[in-house]
């Protein structure tokens, strides 16, 4: 019996000892790549193509997501307040803040993960066991200046954009649903959207940037430290996307928090 | 060219080195053979500074590596070059770029003025007009061809070659030990090769050394060791599974 408790505490204890050294793996990954921005020769070519894999690429799924959770939610609101006001009140109003402020930058962000995040854990993690890091290093190129930076740097300016894109898709869905199954009046709902204030919108754009930084770490530190073949590949992708969604989920929380607390939204 | 002394590396409770020491003479093929897991290619890691050891010293022409930090280390890489056992071709890169990527990146030369250069060692390697595939056309020993290229593209003085001939058929290993030869003749590259192929190592050696149990247990010529008294050495180069070398427990029968 005593055996038992001290094999689920030992157990319990190697756990926490590798969720700590993978924060602390990651948060040097984080350092040493900020550290190199500035340092990368010739690495416009490669920030370029990032870019458009994470960003343009990116575009149709996300337009899918936002519109129609623009949709449900206009109609879900109007549904909800003609049955206790006997009228569609605020769909714009609900709408427009709740697409800014939380499921525009989240839900894009889920995206992101399972898009942009996956392909990051599996293509770094193939190049870790093909040995192509290791290759890197002989060649005389140090891999987070080479894979990390451009990822980075891509990341953190395209989720934003696409966080942007996303919320005019989503207040466009609302639009449809509200002035075609509810009759609103279209300035009625536009004057709801207008209503938004500059650090509304901000409040989600700071969110889609941290959720940029939480979705690119996390996969890059996935990839570069797989093992295990092919299956150690599929491992990876599998972890970089759940523990990014998981992350994204929780840090809203406090994001919200810290952000209202500034007064920023 | 290279000193190896008192090397000891494990990884977990594995001990992989216990006290290796050897030395390779400048222009020479030197190939390493021993079981698997005997610690061959993490031997060749800590050459290129791939791996640091636990203790012991490397020195490649009269500079110790072990200890170095990233710039002075990135100084030493540029005298090796390193040929990987599945070829470690970048993916996303054409053969082209591969084979310009060290050029680039380790001696500094801008990629359009590269291309006499890829194409004068792909032509080395047996290799014409494949400089824009990329490397998921090209069949296994062309790929480890176009890894040869890459690694001597930016004429290294020190080649290490990770199980040149895996996955390879009979004639492309001959093809494979053929270019190694070639290369020490009209380079005079020094070499280190791991290999489980022993057709190739008696063929393209000057000396072999195996590693058993974390120690050289036996260095000579292609002829010592092939007349090799010891047991363990005899048993592992007839490709035996009866000798004192220990094999896996299993129901044969």
């Amino acid at each position: 019996m005593q055996d038992t408790h001290k094999n689920i505490v030992s157990a319990i204890g190697a756990k926490v000892l590798r969720l700590v050294q993978s924060l602390g793996e990651t948060a040097v990954l984080i350092q040493k790549t900020f550290g190199s921005i500035f340092q990368i020769r010739n690495g416009g070519k490669n920030v370029w193509y990032q870019m458009q894999e994470m960003g343009a690429r990116s575009f149709s799924v996300t337009s899918l997501t936002l519109m129609f959770t623009g949709m449900v939610l206009a109609l879900q609101t109007g549904t909800s307040f003609i049955k206790v006001f006997n009228e569609p009140l605020y769909v714009g109003r609900i709408v427009g803040i709740s697409i800014v402020k939380e499921l525009g930058p989240v839900l894009t962000a889920m995206v992101f993960a399972g898009r942009v995040g996956a392909a990051i854990a599996a293509e770094l993690g193939t190049m870790k066991v093909t040995e192509q890091i290791d290759a890197l290093y002989t060649l005389g190129t140090n891999p987070v200046k080479y894979l990390t930076v451009p990822r980075f740097i891509a990341a953190i300016t395209m989720l934003p954009f696409l966080t942007i894109y996303s919320n005019f898709l989503g207040v466009f869905g609302g639009y449809l649903v509200a002035t075609l199954k509810f009759s609103i009046p279209s300035p009625v709902y536009l004057d709801d959207i207008y209503a938004l204030q500059i650090r509304e919108v901000m409040h989600g754009l700071v969110k889609s940037v941290v959720f940029a930084l939480i979705v690119v770490s996390v996969s890059c530190y996935k990839g570069l430290t797989t093992s295990g073949g092919a299956e150690g590949v599929g491992k990876s992708t599998t972890s970089a996307v759940v523990i990014s969604m998981v992350s994204i989920l929780i840090g809203d929380y406090f994001l919200s928090a810290v952000l209202v607390a500034l007064r920023i939204g | 060219m290279i000193k190896i002394r008192d090397l000891y590396k494990s990884f977990h409770s594995k001990i992989v080195h216990n006290g290796v020491s050897f030395e390779v003479k400048e222009g020479e093929v030197f190939t390493l053979i021993g079981g698997s897991g005997s610690g061959k290619s993490v031997l060749l890691k800590q050459i290129v500074g791939l791996i640091k050891p636990d203790s012991g010293q490397i020195t490649i022409d009269g500079t110790e590596i072990s200890r170095l930090d990233d710039e002075r280390l990135h100084e030493v890489q540029k005298m090796i070059g390193y040929v990987f056992q599945e070829a470690a071709l970048f993916d996303s890169l054409t053969v082209g770029e591969n084979v310009a990527f060290g050029l680039c990146n380790l001696i500094g030369r801008r990629f359009e003025d590269t291309l006499p250069i890829v194409k004068e060692k792909l032509a080395l390697v047996g290799l014409t007009g494949v400089e824009n595939y990329k490397p998921a056309q090209l069949s296994g020993g062309m790929k480890k061809r176009v890894g040869i290229a890459r690694a001597i593209a930016f004429t290294p003085k020190i080649l290490l070659y990770d199980e040149p001939t895996t996955g390879l058929d009979p004639v492309m290993s001959d093809v494979i030990s053929d270019l190694i030869l070639k290369l020490k003749r009209e380079t005079g590259v020094t070499s280190i090769a791991v290999t489980h192929d022993m057709k190739s190592a008696y063929k393209v050696s000057d000396r072999i050394a195996m590693l058993y149990e974390g120690r050289v247990l036996e260095i000579g010529t292609p002829d010592q060791i092939q007349n090799s008294s010891n047991a363990t050495v005899r048993q592992f180069i007839a490709g035996s599974s009866h000798g004192p070398i220990p094999v896996p427990d299993m129901d044969l029968a």
